[in-house]
């Protein structure tokens, strides 16, 4: 379905400096039972978030304030490991709507941008500059595709599709039904 | 050398943009294959209903039940018992999924049922020259016969159920060359988890992977899969070998393989897909599989892996020194009789019949040690048949270990198979994620061989003594 305009993002930066976070630790596999969407806050990075008795522990994550920390800075090579889209659905849920890393996986980033969650690969400076920023506002800019922190500016490159989608609330389903006449067309000329 | 040399990756590229990639969007790639499972699809089809659209392609989709199931035992035609109630659901839910849409499904009361990457292959589904996507990272696997997989997310699933089409970028392509063969005792498994180690879990982001040269043409399909499996752990978008005699033997006769005179055709056709001389790759890298030994993983990530009988790393970065305290390791002790609490044998990675093979002829005649606990999975039905019509359940079970139903299991602990808080497993499967195998549990990677021989020892151990140990005797 076409989604909300998003063309810029004002927050405070949360951050989690571990490099290749991966989606096992975003959200663990036995939540994966669920068949909806939207419900998902609870489980994300659970396994940091509470003890084995269940009860929420001092990770920073539980003292984070999801109405204003709601870019979240993170290590090299984030969101490593499956294919799950439950990872950008959990961040999603859990509040955060930009990733600012210095490499993102692949399959998590293309999961990511169909989700409206946001992801910055930025130069390694910027990097780790940023790292260093807990708890101070951040802003996102999609169309420039610029990270403003303080006096610093860091650029990120989305792909120009996601991009628009982004911007525009282009439907990517909706797009490729479009070239229907395409598919019909290719399928006929192999079955040929 | 032709005109306009292309790699093996080109041609399976332009043989299915179906609307070439421009400034502004990606390519439309058509897919031959889709494979589902029950965990990534339930919201792709909820997507699909909530806008009133039907599956394009129902013949070109084939699901089965893998990730939530239960491998408990189970007598024939009695129900299954799930973990929880969210397990039971999501596997009723594909069952109905795949009745309304009319798309075949390897259910409980099928003989092809297994893990989806092991069953795509042995059902012949899986063919040279495809596009093939499943909603699972691992479907570089299929990338063994020559064909170009990739794991996608639940919104392209969606995608791919309703107009059998995908939009994507064209990746980097990546040749890793093997010069040599691997020596007795070392393992497909081993070739892969050497080559992360030299890549780096993000080293090969944004490529698709060619496994080339003798050391890869000398590999069974069994062991091309299991190297094919792990390309995403190095960060690769998928990895393919090119067909060969090999190849061709292996599909023919199989259920949905072309029979008779279109076999013959295809296999002509398939011929054709192997990269030309002079085509170029936006990165090469060297291995030379005969200087390889067997590998365990000492951290929590695979590319932390190292040759059984070397030392744990002394820490150099902070990652290092973190992964090494996650697993309870110190800096510089070998890793070698480092004391275990269990064994899996299983994943699209290891559980096909020359993997449990592999495992048994370090078991036979030997027992697991007292205190630790092993799992045999087979990745199939037709795999545990098989393995039963050659006894090799029977060594397991005398060994003491577990030989259970076809499923994911322990690799990713999604079924109430699992370790418990603080325990050392030594896996076949592919991922050593902090908690991948249970809240906690510390996993070491390692082969077949590998597994076996630690099970016996009660501890890692380095599978080429017991088997030297065997052919002394
Ligand atoms: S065995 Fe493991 S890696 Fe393979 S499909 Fe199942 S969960 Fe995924």
């Amino acid at each position: 379905m076409p989604s909300e305009p998003i063309t810029k993002i004002r927050s405070n930066a949360f951050t989690l400096r571990e490099p290749n976070i991966d989606t096992d630790q975003i959200i663990p596999a036995r939540f994966l039972t669920t068949t909806e969407r939207g419900a998902l806050a609870d489980a994300c990075f659970r396994d940091w978030r509470f003890d084995d008795d269940g009860q929420p522990n001092g990770h920073p994550l539980n003292a984070r304030d999801p109405e204003t920390a709601r870019i979240l800075i993170a290590g090299d090579n984030f969101g490593c490991g499956s294919s799950r889209e439950h990872a950008p659905w959990a961040l999603k849920d859990f509040g955060f709507d930009a990733v600012i890393t210095s490499r993102a996986a692949d399959i998590f980033k293309s999961n990511a941008l169909k989700n409206g969650l946001v992801v910055c690969e930025v130069d390694e400076a910027s990097h780790a500059a940023l790292l260093d920023r807990a708890g101070e506002p951040v802003e996102v800019n999609v169309i420039d595709q610029t990270v403003t922190y303080g006096n610093n500016q860091a650029s990120f490159k989305l792909e120009p599709f996601a991009r628009t989608c982004l911007i525009e609330g282009v439907d990517p389903m909706g797009y490729i039904l479009g070239q229907s006449a395409a598919i019909a067309r290719f399928e006929k000329g192999r079955a040929a | 050398m032709s005109a306009d040399p292309k790699t093996l990756f080109d041609k399976l590229w332009e043989a299915h943009e179906v609307v070439p990639e421009t400034q502004a969007a990606p390519a439309l790639l058509y897919i031959d294959l889709h494979l589902i499972h029950e965990v990534t699809s339930p919201q792709a089809f909820t997507e699909l209903q909530t806008r009133g659209l039907p599956v394009r392609r129902p013949d070109l989709t084939f699901a089965t039940l893998d990730h939530s199931t239960p491998t408990t035992p189970r007598a024939p035609g009695s129900k299954p018992i799930y973990a929880n109630p969210a397990a039971q659901n999501q596997v009723e839910r594909l069952e109905e999924n795949c009745r309304r849409n009319g798309i075949r499904l390897a259910g409980w009361d099928s003989d092809d049922r297994g893990i989806v990457h092991v069953i795509g292959p042995e059902l012949g589904l899986t063919q040279p020259g495809m596009t093939i996507v499943c909603g699972d990272s691992h479907t570089a696997t299929h990338g063994a016969f020559g064909a170009l997989a990739f794991g996608i997310g639940t919104t392209e699933v969606g995608h791919v159920l309703a107009t059998q089409s995908l939009l994507q970028r064209k990746p980097k392509t990546m040749r890793v060359h093997v010069d040599g063969e691997l020596r007795a005792g070392v393992g497909a498994k081993d070739l892969i988890l050497a080559i992360i180690a030299e890549l780096g879990a993000g080293g090969a982001a944004g490529h698709v992977i060619e496994y080339a040269g003798p050391g890869v043409e000398a590999l069974s399909m069994e062991e091309r899969m299991t190297v094919c499996n792990m390309s995403i752990e190095a960060g690769a978008r998928a990895g393919i070998i090119a067909p060969d005699q090999t190849t061709f033997d292996w599909i023919e006769g199989r259920k949905y393989a072309p029979k008779g005179a279109a076999f013959e055709a295809a296999r002509r056709r398939w011929s054709q897909l192997k990269t030309d001389p002079g085509a170029t790759f936006d990165a090469e890298v060297r291995i030379d599989a005969s200087a390889i030994a067997p590998m365990v993983t000492w951290g929590d990530s695979p590319d932390m892996a190292a040759p059984v009988d070397a030392s744990a790393p002394q820490p150099g970065e902070g990652e290092a020194a973190e992964a090494l305290a996650y697993m309870g390791f110190k800096p510089g002790e070998a890793l070698l009789g480092e004391k275990i609490d269990a064994v899996f044998v299983g994943s699209c990675t290891n559980a096909r019949l020359s993997d449990l093979r592999e495992a048994a002829a370090v078991m036979a005649g030997r027992h697991v040690k007292v205190g630790v606990r092993m799992l045999v999975v087979p990745g199939s039905q037709a795999v545990k048949r098989a393995a039963e019509a050659e006894g090799l359940d029977a060594i397991f079970t005398t060994a003491g270990a577990e030989w259970r139903e076809p499923g994911c299991s322990m690799c990713i602990a999604m079924n109430g198979d699992s370790g418990k808080p603080g325990e050392l497993v030594v896996s076949t499967s592919n991922r050593n994620f902090a908690g991948r195998q249970g809240k906690g549990v510390r996993t070491v990677l390692a082969s077949p061989a590998t597994a076996a021989a630690s099970a016996v020892a009660g501890a890692i151990a380095d599978p080429r003594r017991i088997l030297e140990a065997s052919h002394a005797q």
